[in-house]
């Protein structure tokens, strides 16, 4: 069934398809819409699920690990100020293996109040062992809610996911979305089975005090399981798309395997970066983009894989990782070490400064006539 | 115990042990008695949240836990907020006859994780919150909380700086959330304690129970007292025992001969540097507190 859509309510019917069994969230601009929906749709009782109306996102993260501890499939949604204020409990998360789910509007950090969209709400939260992925149109949205559930539930992964929308790009940006039928992503998504559960027929401790002796070892296999996490998902994309007609993987290349010239992007670049291609494509230079879907795991192989035959690569971030360069920069900056490879970093659109086909123009004219240098502010205002 | 034993003795407690001995509390710890009669008195089918506090030590180091029933380490500040969320899944996953108990220490509940309680409370969720108040910050190291006593020491209230502002009242913050049960309790009467959580159990909704647990490390008092001191506490009116259902307060140990707290103070070395002076505005504030107690049972009682 096909639907126009905001990003939103594309969040909210993801969560509505995987069936989850306890919502708890607390609303903010941009995200608020997704919890007005959802309590709407429990309360209507269209979804056999709890929505705990928490006084805190802290709460609401708190609240869905218990839930999620218990055997239940949860979700929550949140956005920058939220997000951060949740920072503690995304490490409680992931090192409690919960594959619980956020949809994080990507919102500018105060102060000054921004609701516009910037990922630093997200990219600064890149070691709490959570998956994190960029949704580049609302459709994409509605796909990845899904397919995480699948990925983090898998016995090799047992991870959280933070799904990333652009805040009014996509959170209010209405776009016809397949909401394909409830059958078959049933079927390509079952009820949720935890690997283990609190379960008064077999009293354990979860989380206890653990020693130097255990204390690493835990650690070393959430970095295993984020490895592991690559082929699943994957796997889970490749899967998606025998179902679906749209297959999902790391990174999406698009016009790169002749050019000289590739831009490394992601979230709603992507889409204007893929316009700027063609266009410029269209002039003869030769351009492509390579959107990358996944920040945690970061797909370096599948990276270097398409970038090896450019000449030049420039990466554009939404973000700034303060006193050096662009959090997306500076892996791929670690993926191509070994290459001579000219690497330009860009950064672009910081608390919702539009981003336009010209300015990705302007960043390959940019890279045509000069070295790499120092990180480069597109359309700084500089006085 | 031996059936001939049981025939001749009336138990007035679970007989059922669920926490097991080999637990890490300090001799005399007033917590580790109190988790030892919860658990009686709720039975195995409980799921227990327990935020960073002693409890998150006594419990034991993975991979051992002596709890008896499962126990989920949470966040400092998210006692009730993680029970909450186990309470949605049971309700949300049908599983019937399972008890949400969030198990926190005075700091956990009257400081750090009183936001999440507040909303815990005000919402309804389906839990027993129990503050096990030993009044500082133990797991720490003896810090002073916001359930410190006016004139204890502490490492943050050193004796030159004693802990000047007062208790906060938590039961009645938690009666002016309109919680269906709110109760006070204390280790030194455990029929009492008992029967409060076996209610609490039947209550649809938030239950808050107030219990009082001394720490001889904390308190520094020999540990073979606790009990004596925490009897103490009520006997002097410094700890009323009582509860309020649904509004209707009913004060449970009456205390018509109050001793003086004098004696009270002087068994612990936390209030050993208190002047007569002290000591005398302490009885003032609980004799003034008692007063008011009186006053609401009078309003408010059944
Ligand atoms: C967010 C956070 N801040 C501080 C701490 C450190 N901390 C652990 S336990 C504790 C004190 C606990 O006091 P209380 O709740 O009274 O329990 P008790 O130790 O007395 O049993 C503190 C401050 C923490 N674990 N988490
Ligand atoms: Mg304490």
């Amino acid at each position: 069934m096909k639907k126009v859509l905001t990003g939103n309510f594309t969040a909210a019917y993801g969560a509505v398809a995987a069936k989850v069994n306890v919502i708890s969230a607390y609303p903010i601009t941009p995200q608020t819409t997704i919890v007005e929906i959802l309590s709407e749709i429990v309360a209507d009782g269209k979804l056999d699920a709890e929505f705990i109306k928490v006084e805190s996102e802290h709460s609401a993260l708190a609240s869905c690990i218990g839930a999620q501890a218990l055997g239940a499939r949860t979700f929550t949604a949140t956005s920058a100020q939220g997000l951060a204020l949740m920072h503690e409990l995304l490490h409680w998360t992931a090192r409690g293996r919960l594959p619980i789910v956020i949809a994080n509007v990507n919102r500018a950090m105060a102060p000054g109040w921004s609701i516009w969209a910037d990922v630093t709400d997200s990219v600064s939260q890149r070691d709490t062992g959570w998956m994190q992925m960029y949704c580049e149109n609302n459709q994409e949205v509605f796909d990845s809610i899904i397919m995480s559930y699948k990925i983090g539930e898998h016995r090799d992964v047992l991870l959280p996911t933070l799904i990333n929308l652009d805040a009014f790009f996509l959170s209010h940006t209405s776009q016809v979305v397949d909401l394909y039928t409830e059958k078959v992503i049933d079927q390509f998504l079952p009820c949720y089975q935890p690997a283990v559960h609190l379960d008064v027929k077999d009293p354990r401790s979860f989380g206890a005090l653990t020693s130097p002796e255990y204390y690493y070892e835990f650690s070393y296999k959430i970095q295993q399981a984020m490895i592991r996490a690559k082929s699943v998902i994957r796997d889970v994309g490749k899967k998606f798309g025998e179902l679906f007609d749209r297959q999902y993987d790391l990174v999406e290349p698009y016009r790169c395997d002749d050019a000289e010239i590739i831009l490394v992007n992601y979230g709603t670049i992507a889409g204007t970066a893929k316009e700027a291609v063609d266009v410029m494509r269209d002039q003869g230079i030769s351009v492509g983009s390579l959107k990358i879907r996944y920040f945690r795991p970061f797909p370096s192989e599948d990276i270097e894989a398409v970038l090896k035959t450019a000449n030049k690569v420039g990466v554009i971030d939404r973000a700034v990782s303060y006193g050096h360069a662009g959090p997306f920069f500076t892996e791929i900056q670690a993926c191509m070490s070994g290459t001579s490879l000219p690497l330009y970093g860009f950064v672009a659109g910081l608390g919702g400064r539009d981003v336009s086909l010209h300015d990705i123009e302007n960043i390959v004219k940019h890279m045509q006539s000069r070295k790499p240098e120092e990180l480069i502010w597109i359309g700084i205002k500089d006085d | 115990m031996t059936e001939s034993n049981k025939r001749k003795i009336r138990l007035t407690i679970p007989e059922q042990e669920i926490l097991s001995p080999g637990h890490l509390a300090c001799q005399g710890c007033g917590a580790a008695l109190a988790m030892r009669y919860a658990l009686k008195a709720l039975g195995p089918d409980t799921i227990t949240a327990i935020p960073a506090c002693c409890w998150s030590v006594i419990d034991g180091p993975f991979p051992y836990s002596a709890a008896g029933v499962p126990i989920y380490h949470c966040a400092f500040e998210t006692a009730a907020s993680t029970a909450g969320g186990i309470s949605y899944a049971i309700k949300a996953l049908k599983k019937k006859g399972i008890t949400a108990l969030a198990w926190a220490g005075d700091g956990g509940t009257f400081d750090i994780g009183f936001q999440a309680l507040s909303g815990a409370a005000e919402r309804g969720d389906n839990i027993i919150y129990v503050v096990y108040d030993n009044e500082a910050y133990m797991n720490t190291g003896i810090q002073r909380s916001s359930a410190t006593p006016y004139g204890a020491w502490t490492t943050t209230t050193p004796v030159k700086h004693f802990k000047k502002a007062p208790k906060k009242n938590i039961m009645e913050i938690m009666v002016a959330h309109h919680i269906p049960y709110g109760a006070t309790a204390n280790i030194a009467y455990p029929e009492d304690f008992i029967k409060k959580l076996q209610k609490a159990k039947n209550i649809e909704g938030c239950k808050f129970i107030h219990l009082y647990a001394p720490c001889p490390t904390g308190w520094k008092h020999p540990p073979g007292i606790t009990v004596k001191i925490a009897r103490l506490a009520t006997e002097t009116r410094i700890f009323p025992i009582y509860e309020v259902e649904r509004g209707v307060y009913t004060i449970n140990k009456k205390v018509p001969k109050p001793k003086s707290v004098d004696m009270y103070l002087k068994m612990q070395g936390r209030f050993r540097h208190l002047s007569s002076e002290a000591i005398q505005y302490i009885q003032q504030q609980v004799d003034a507190n008692w007063e008011r107690l009186i006053k609401l049972e009078q309003a408010f009682g059944s």
